[in-house]
């Protein structure tokens, strides 16, 4: 095909989460505007390796494709973003797709994140509200305190941060930057603030904000831009000061 | 007394909220979602939710915000539930505050509101630009803790395939596929509440989400549950065109002061920046002026048709018009409409606040849906509720820009104490109904499965989807002409016929999401009938459904209500009496104020 730009894609596979990996080449035509969902969902359409076998089609996670689901996140070309985001004519080629190290694989470049959600409950990442019956306005807040407080809501538990920490490993259970994040900004809250101290207690239990070793690798993963480490600091000295004025009142 | 059990069927805005309401009532809940629910297709609203809270000093009331919504309609919408949900707005708005939704906020620490299409208040509360994705994180929240505390047990990872429905003709549960193990199982339920979202994928590309198939409507419908206005479909006039996706621009742009426009000479090349004032077109702000770039959806998306197809000034002759923010400030910018000016230069590798965006409209919003009754959600199969986008009740011919969640968060409040309120009264629960029921049922999807899954067919389901897709956009969107209806509930038919051919490229057993899309393709075929069918019967214009060759509104006979049943395996459409007790209709017209 001459006048025809191909776009190979290597895709590591697994058919299940015991499965041994192994990896298929495939050869896509290329198209103006292509992204990685594009290149599997043309895969899907026509699943015939580069080398002309018969394969099924790739299993991976997606919804929204302008990312803020957090679902398509994957290893791509090594680094850590996300599936829909990632221009094709912006990328090295070949490109090499592979699911995320850190979570169990479900299939193909699908894994497992539960243990992010877990993790919320762990800490109890909620405002505490009484009901949902009618009682009036919430607490006023300064615009210079939902400035602050805004973009760690942006948080899409893509897990990326998890991905690239190397605290996260098979000997460390590490809660990961955007749980603890997460927590910073219920603190923030009026309301939130009340019980601040049971979320500080979760994240000084194992696995909590004492593992971080300051890699600053989350910081730099986040599709999102989320000042990560800010919020590691912030924690930590929360964890501190509520340590310490445990220890000083025995 | 007997301890009732609800399902709650999809965990976007409105599952979340029903959900919420019936754990606070003492009842345990069982969740369902194709995707963790965080993961919903509300995380996409984004420029705000309506509320008559007149933070402004504009004289603004819920019976402004509730006459704005009627009349944005075009009056199609039954009338006493839309007024209840406008007086019901502020109080949402207090509730998601005290949730803690990081709401943009005034110097006096009070929520900020600005204009949305269709009103002349500053009616709409946002946080930033990504709106819903706060709102449903709020709720999601809201649920998690519900979750830690065993009142709600989430299933997510499955994906909902029929009602489990008695011989009396009561729901008694549903059958559900895991999407993992593909394992089918029933669950028995006294009352299940479906909050599955809009039908996008029938269109192909849309601004919707992947899971936004309308799948579950469609399993529903071919059980017996009726589906309402199905012709009813909203086209939003600003996206970026995409061949996975058409990204949504919101109407918040336009809100906070983006003018659209085109140069008056479409050969113009030079960059948008460099052509100057007096040769740009502001064909809303012309054509509208009361409402401007701020008049309804399906206005605007006219508006942009005409100008590319029949006045030929698309830019540079594309399908395109500019949507253009770069007068803003860009501290103003960055903090009301950060998130989706980020969406386009992410995806197009161009800053907006410097160059003007390029824009098409896109299928965006599903006003018909489940037919619902007047009072509580309640559809005409006892113990099936519906809310949310999936359902019919609010938006009459079309709905105006930021009442989406409202009217979300509105109908999963109130469908979760009804459905609480019906699993009460019964005499008879699940635990009583044998296990004939559930076991038939469970039988008849996995024979379903086994059918699609076997080695014999010809057909690709993601050819079958993309060509549904070409047809229902060319001829079922914006432009409705007879000719071509029938043409498209041709292909449509054909393509059902295809379908029985189908040829799976997957037939393993774990994880086979083939397997998972090629029965929400067999659900998705018959809706877009319902669709196509609706709108080829309906000889007017109204709110989104607009046909050339009928182009007034036709009160005498079609202020109705569609109706779509099942009859023995076909779509039957009948017509009924739409409720306008509190505002009688008028002329709706944009150009003036109204």
């Amino acid at each position: 095909m001459p006048d025809v730009k191909e776009v190979i894609v290597r895709v590591k596979r697994q058919v299940s989460p015991k499965g041994t990996p192994y990896w298929e080449e495939f050869a896509l035509p290329w198209r103006p505007a292509m992204n990685v969902i594009i290149c599997l969902r043309d895969i899907a359409e026509n699943p015939v390796t580069r080398e002309g076998k018969k394969t099924t089609p790739i299993s991976y996670d997606s919804n929204c494709l302008e990312e803020v689901c957090g679902s398509c996140a994957m290893l791509i070309n090594g680094k850590a973003r996300m599936a829909c985001s990632a221009l094709v004519d912006k990328l090295e080629k070949p490109i090499l797709l592979e699911p995320f190290s850190k979570f169990p694989v479900v299939r193909d470049l699908a894994v497992d994140r539960q243990f992010m959600f877990e993790s919320l409950k762990r800490v109890k990442g909620w405002i505490p509200i009484d009901g949902t019956y009618d009682l009036g306005e919430g607490p006023r807040m300064a615009p210079e305190t939902q400035e602050k407080a805004y973009p760690l809501a942006r948080c899409i538990s893509c897990g990326s941060c998890l991905e690239v920490c190397p605290q996260v490993n098979d000997n460390n259970k590490f809660i990961g930057a955007a749980i603890i994040s997460q927590v910073r900004l219920f603190n923030m809250h009026p309301t939130g603030a009340m019980h601040a101290k049971e979320r500080i207690a979760a994240l000084m239990e194992p696995g909590g904000i004492q593992d971080c070793a300051n890699a600053q690798n989350c910081v730099k993963a986040c599709p999102k831009d989320i000042p990560l480490t800010e919020s590691l600091a912030e924690m930590n000295r929360q964890a501190w000061k509520q340590a310490l004025v445990g220890w000083l009142i025995g | 007394m007997r301890q009732p059990k609800i399902i709650v069927v999809g965990g976007g805005l409105a599952g979340l909220m029903a959900t919420i309401r019936v754990a606070e009532a003492g009842v345990p809940v069982d969740l369902f979602s194709i995707v963790p629910v965080k993961r919903s297709h509300s995380v996409c609203a984004q420029g705000g939710i309506n509320a008559a809270k007149n933070q402004k000093g504009e004289g603004d009331t819920t019976w402004k915000h509730f006459d704005d919504t009627i009349y944005g309609g075009d009056f199609l919408a039954n009338q006493p539930l839309v007024k209840r949900m406008c007086e019901a707005a502020p109080g949402i708005i207090d509730l998601l505050d005290r949730m803690g939704v990081m709401f943009n906020r005034t110097s006096e620490g009070l929520l900020d509101y600005r204009r949305f299409g269709g009103t002349l208040y500053h009616r709409t509360a946002f946080a930033g630009a990504t709106t819903g994705q706060q709102l449903l994180y709020a709720l999601d929240e809201q649920v998690r803790r519900h979750e830690a505390e065993d009142r709600v047990k989430k299933y997510e990872g499955q994906t909902f395939l029929s009602a489990v429905i008695d011989e009396s003709g009561v729901c008694r549960g549903i059958c559900a596929m895991d999407l993992r193990s593909m394992e089918v199982k029933t669950y028995p339920a006294d009352a299940v509440i479906f909050c599955t979202g809009g039908i996008g994928a029938i269109f192909g590309r849309s601004t919707n989400s992947v899971v936004c198939t309308g799948s579950a409507q469609s399993a529903l419908f071919q059980q017996g549950v009726d589906y309402a206005n199905g012709e009813f479909i909203q086209v939003h006039p600003t996206a970026i065109p995409g061949e996975d996706k058409l990204r949504l621009m919101s109407e918040s742009a336009r809100g906070e002061g983006g003018r659209v426009w085109v140069p008056k000479n479409p050969a113009d090349t030079r960059p948008a920046r460099s052509v100057p004032e007096g040769e740009r077109f502001y064909f809303l702000e012309e054509w509208y002026p009361k409402y401007g770039n701020l008049v309804p959806r399906d206005i605007a998306t006219r508006a942009i048709h005409r100008i590319v197809y029949q006045e030929k000034l698309g830019i540079q002759g594309q399908a395109a018009v500019y949507l253009d923010v770069t007068h803003i400030p860009r501290e103003a910018l960055d903090r009301k409409l950060e998130g989706i000016l980020e969406i386009y230069e992410k995806f197009l590798g161009i800053d907006p606040r410097e160059e003007p965006m390029k824009v098409f409209p896109a299928m965006h919003y599903t006003m018909g849906g489940i037919w619902v009754n007047a009072e509580d959600q309640a559809t005409n199969v006892p113990g099936i509720f519906a809310a949310g986008e999936c359902e019919y009740q609010y938006h009459g011919a079309n709905r105006l820009g930021a009442n989406s969640l409202v009217s979300c968060i509105f109908g999963g409040g109130l469908a979760g104490p009804a459905a609480v309120k019906y699993a009460r009264s019964l005499e008879k629960g699940a635990e009583s109904i044998s296990s004939g029921v559930y076991d038939n049922e469970r039988k008849r999807q996995e024979d379903k499965n086994q059918a699609l899954i076997s080695p014999d067919g010809t057909e690709n389901p993601m050819t079958i989807w993309r060509e549904l897709g070409e047809v229902m956009t060319e001829h079922v969107t914006v432009t409705r002409i007879n000719k071509d209806l029938q043409a498209a509930d041709a292909k449509i038919r054909e393509l059902l016929e295809r379908y029985g051919r189908i040829n799976l490229s997957d037939r393993t057993r774990w994880s086979n999401q083939t397997l998972n899309f090629a029965r929400e393709l067999g659900n998705m075929l018959v809706l877009a009938r319902v669709v196509t069918l609706g709108a080829l019967q309906r000889n007017e214009s109204r709110g989104a459904h607009y046909k050339p060759d009928f182009p007034e509104r036709d009160d005498a006979n079609w202020l109705k209500t569609t109706r779509a049943k099942w009859v023995s395996g076909e779509i039957s459409l009948s017509y009924e009496p739409v409720d306008i007790s509190q505002i009688p209709p008028r002329a709706r017209r944009y150009d003036a104020a109204k």
